[in-house]
């Protein structure tokens, strides 16, 4: 940037830096996995040991399909980023828009599930130890998936309008980035919760 | 060497015409709205130094009703609720709050940058920590709820399982504890973000990372464990909530939940928040011990890597805070190990410290004298440190008054020494004016007076039997006199904070002019005039060592020559 000469020894070295939005957001998730980690170890520490039930067995049935949506969104949202870098912005749209379908099959999934643990099995965040931590854990997830879809639906509206291209495309990756570790704990919490504390 | 482009030699002209000053209430507004790193600094010294007081005025208090047996200045209650405040007060509303002010004031300008890499979630995260804090102490007036009972929060800044719960803590004053914590929990989340951020990505042409100042390599640190250590806080907060609003069982022993798991997640935040907290305290000694012995700091890359080590073994030390609670001998033995060890890297600084000094000019101006406070006061409580995290040692101590002693040995006698130090080193930047120096030797010296009547005597206290968080003990136990020593220690720490206070007040009107560069340093944030303009630097500095000003002021003799 200066445009004086500089009189150091002839080492004018290149100079890049990496994208600050990008080390912005590793920290936060660096933070945010610190938080969850914390969830995860209490759902393990008490697993099992409910008072009363009903237990992860007895109440629990295995998300398959919302898995497989919200897993395969991570491979979308990639398709997106990719395409919104070549500036292939009809592309870029539709796979944006099957990424918040995805997200949205996950969430109404994780909805019937609640509504089903509620009103059939009785169980509340009051119920039991179990009930205290899965509504957390899993609520705490289901958070983080809500406000990536508000991100993705706000970005979804604007190139709607067209006023989204490739110079948005690092800020696009950001909140991929984001996306993916949403996904990435998803994985955490389905081993942890249906596999192995069921 | 006249073309180096790094002094601002022509600052553009900013002020404005009288016709056009603006009242008073434009420029509050001012501050308010301001997204500048330099301003937000400011707040957040001034919010900090303004708790320091209150805290330090809860403390006192503390003290005159534990100065003579069976006093009854406070009631058991109110005792509990001021030891609680002060705790909670003193870490994360002026700990805290400190050193993100410094880190938000010097870090962009030592690095060369125009401001932090995101300014607006700069001013939101001061605003989060400000509001943090005003809830906490409106716990006061709210804190009653419905029932009529409780005030502020009284469970101790620890705020042990199964007291937070709502049959022991009814009303709300538990709640303001753990809400205001969230909150301000936010504010340093975005504070850490932003400080990582600004320092892996806006460094200017030139410094890579093995020509940073060490103050801004502290400050990555820190805020790299910042980010993995006030986030445990939080989540364990959120689960307070969950069982107090929504009818929970983590920590309801009467369910099968255990109170154990709160007192593991509260340390896992807790014990890395003392280096988060002393990490800093370093940073400022790092800057201004090499400045006064006016030589280059010693082994610097060792420095780094001492840092670093400190982070990642710091992690793994919180249950040296549980020896007392029955674990397994294993764990017994890791925990002792693993607190030995953050003696290694540490010690490995103070003798990096020492060896600055060693044949170095040294000035002993103010700032310089509390480092040197620091470094001494420093290695008393690493000591004493070391004897606590031998389990069986701590088996008769913890909970002891030595425990008080040796902490308030490292928050008092190194962190607020440091603290002071940098206020003394950066006024005359921040304000263009350079603070009193005889009051300043006035304040070291009561300061420090003080400082070893009252710490000192704790540690004799705690060796003694004297229990932590007693509101009042019999006559027969020995402890009177003491006791009333420490107290008195305390009054003349506060006298000295109060010559600070009016010394920080009357210089920044009648302070001699300081210049841009008073004290002869060598790093980015002393080329730019002071006060900085708001842009920092006219145009992008570039640096080719550790330190640049002094490879401009020795043309003929620069540093990079000896750096790799």
């Amino acid at each position: 940037m200066s445009l004086m000469p500089v009189s150091h020894p002839a080492r004018t070295v290149e100079w890049h830096l990496p994208s600050k939005r990008r080390v912005g957001m590793t920290a936060l998730i660096a933070g945010e996995s610190a938080i969850f980690t914390i969830f995860v170890v209490a759902y393990v520490f008490y697993m099992g040991k409910s008072l009363t039930g009903p237990t992860p067995a007895q109440v629990l049935e295995v998300p398959i399909l919302a898995t497989i949506c919200l897993l395969s969104s991570s491979l979308t949202i990639w398709r997106a980023e990719k395409a919104i870098e070549d500036d292939r912005m009809g592309s870029f749209t539709v796979w944006l828009g099957a990424t918040i379908a995805l997200a949205a099959v996950f969430l109404a999934s994780t909805a019937l599930e609640w509504k089903k643990l509620i009103y059939q099995d009785g169980l509340t965040v009051s119920t039991n130890l179990f009930g205290t931590t899965f509504y957390s854990l899993v609520g705490l997830h289901a958070t983080h998936v809500v406000v990536g879809l508000f991100l993705l639906t706000s970005v979804f509206t604007f190139s709607l309008f067209g006023w989204v291209d490739s110079r948005q495309s690092e800020r696009f990756g950001v909140i991929a980035l984001y996306w993916h570790f949403v996904d990435a704990v998803w994985i955490v919490v389905f081993t942890v919760v249906y596999l192995i504390g069921r | 060497m006249s073309d180096y482009p790094l002094p601002v030699s022509h600052v553009i002209d900013q002020s404005t015409p009288a016709s056009e000053r603006s009242t008073l209430l434009e420029k509050l507004h001012g501050w308010v709205v301001t997204v500048d790193h330099k301003r937000l600094g400011i707040l957040y010294i001034l919010y900090s130094t303004f708790f320091l007081l209150v805290a330090g005025a809860e403390a006192l208090m503390i003290r005159v009703q534990l100065a003579y047996p069976h006093a009854h200045v406070l009631s058991a209650q109110v005792y509990n609720r001021f030891f609680t405040m002060h705790g909670t007060t003193m870490v994360f509303l002026v700990g805290m709050p400190f050193l993100f002010g410094f880190a938000n004031y010097i870090v962009p300008l030592q690095i060369g940058a125009r401001d932090m890499a995101f300014p607006r979630l700069n001013a939101f995260s001061f605003w989060m920590t400000a509001f943090g804090g005003f809830l906490l102490y409106y716990s006061f007036l709210g804190g009653a709820g419905l029932y009529g009972v409780g005030n502020a929060p009284d469970v101790g800044w620890f705020a042990y399982a199964p007291l937070t719960s709502r049959s022991f803590s009814p009303g709300h004053a538990t709640d303001y504890w753990a809400l205001a914590l969230i909150v301000s929990g936010f504010g340093t989340l975005g504070t850490a973000i932003n400080i990582v951020a600004t320092i892996i990505s806006m460094r200017c042409k030139g410094m890579t990372l093995m020509r940073m100042p060490l103050f801004a390599w502290l400050l990555l640190v820190v805020s790299m464990l910042t980010l993995v250590t006030i986030t445990p806080l939080t989540a364990a907060q959120f689960m307070l909530l969950i069982d107090r609003y929504l009818g929970g069982h983590f920590f309801d022993t009467q369910a099968g939940g255990s109170s154990l798991i709160w007192i593991h997640f509260f340390w896992i935040f807790g014990h890395p928040e003392v280096y988060v907290l002393v990490l800093p305290a370093f940073a400022i000694a790092n800057e201004i011990i090499p400045v006064f012995c006016r030589k280059a700091i010693f082994g610097y890359p060792a420095m780094v890597a001492a840092s670093v080590a400190i982070m990642f073994v710091s992690l793994s030390v919180w249950a040296h805070h549980m020896f007392t609670v029955g674990m397994t001998s294993v764990s017994n033995a890791f925990f002792t190990l693993s607190t030995m060890l953050v003696g290694v890297p540490t010690g490995i600084k103070i003798f990096n410290w020492i060896a600055t000094l060693w044949g170095g000019r040294i000035r002993f101006t103010t700032p310089m004298l509390f480092c040197i406070g620091f470094l001494f006061q420093f290695l008393i409580a690493g000591l004493t440190g070391i004897m606590l995290s031998v389990s069986p040692w701590d088996w008769q101590l913890h909970n002891s008054y030595f425990v008080i002693a040796h902490f308030h040995y490292v928050l008092v006698g190194a962190i607020v020494f440091c603290i002071f130090a940098g206020i003394y080193y950066w006024y005359p930047k921040a304000t263009g004016r350079l603070m009193n120096e005889t009051l300043g030797k006035w304040h070291f010296w009561l300061f420090a007076i003080g400082f070893h009547i009252t710490f000192d005597t704790m540690h004799f206290l705690g060796l003694m039997g004297m229990p932590r968080s007693i509101y009042t003990y019999q006559p027969d136990r020995g402890w009177n006199l003491l006791n009333l020593v420490v107290s008195i220690g305390g009054f003349i720490q506060g006298i000295a904070v109060l010559i600070f206070v009016y010394n920080f007040i009357v210089s920044y009107r009648r302070g001699a002019v300081a210049g841009d560069d008073p004290w002869d340093a060598w790093t980015l944030e002393w080329t730019t005039s002071s006060p900085p303009p708001v842009y920092n630097f006219e145009e992008e500095p570039e640096v080719h060592s550790r330190r640049p000003l002094w490879d401009l002021k020795h043309p003929d003799d620069p540093d990079w020559e000896y750096e790799s």
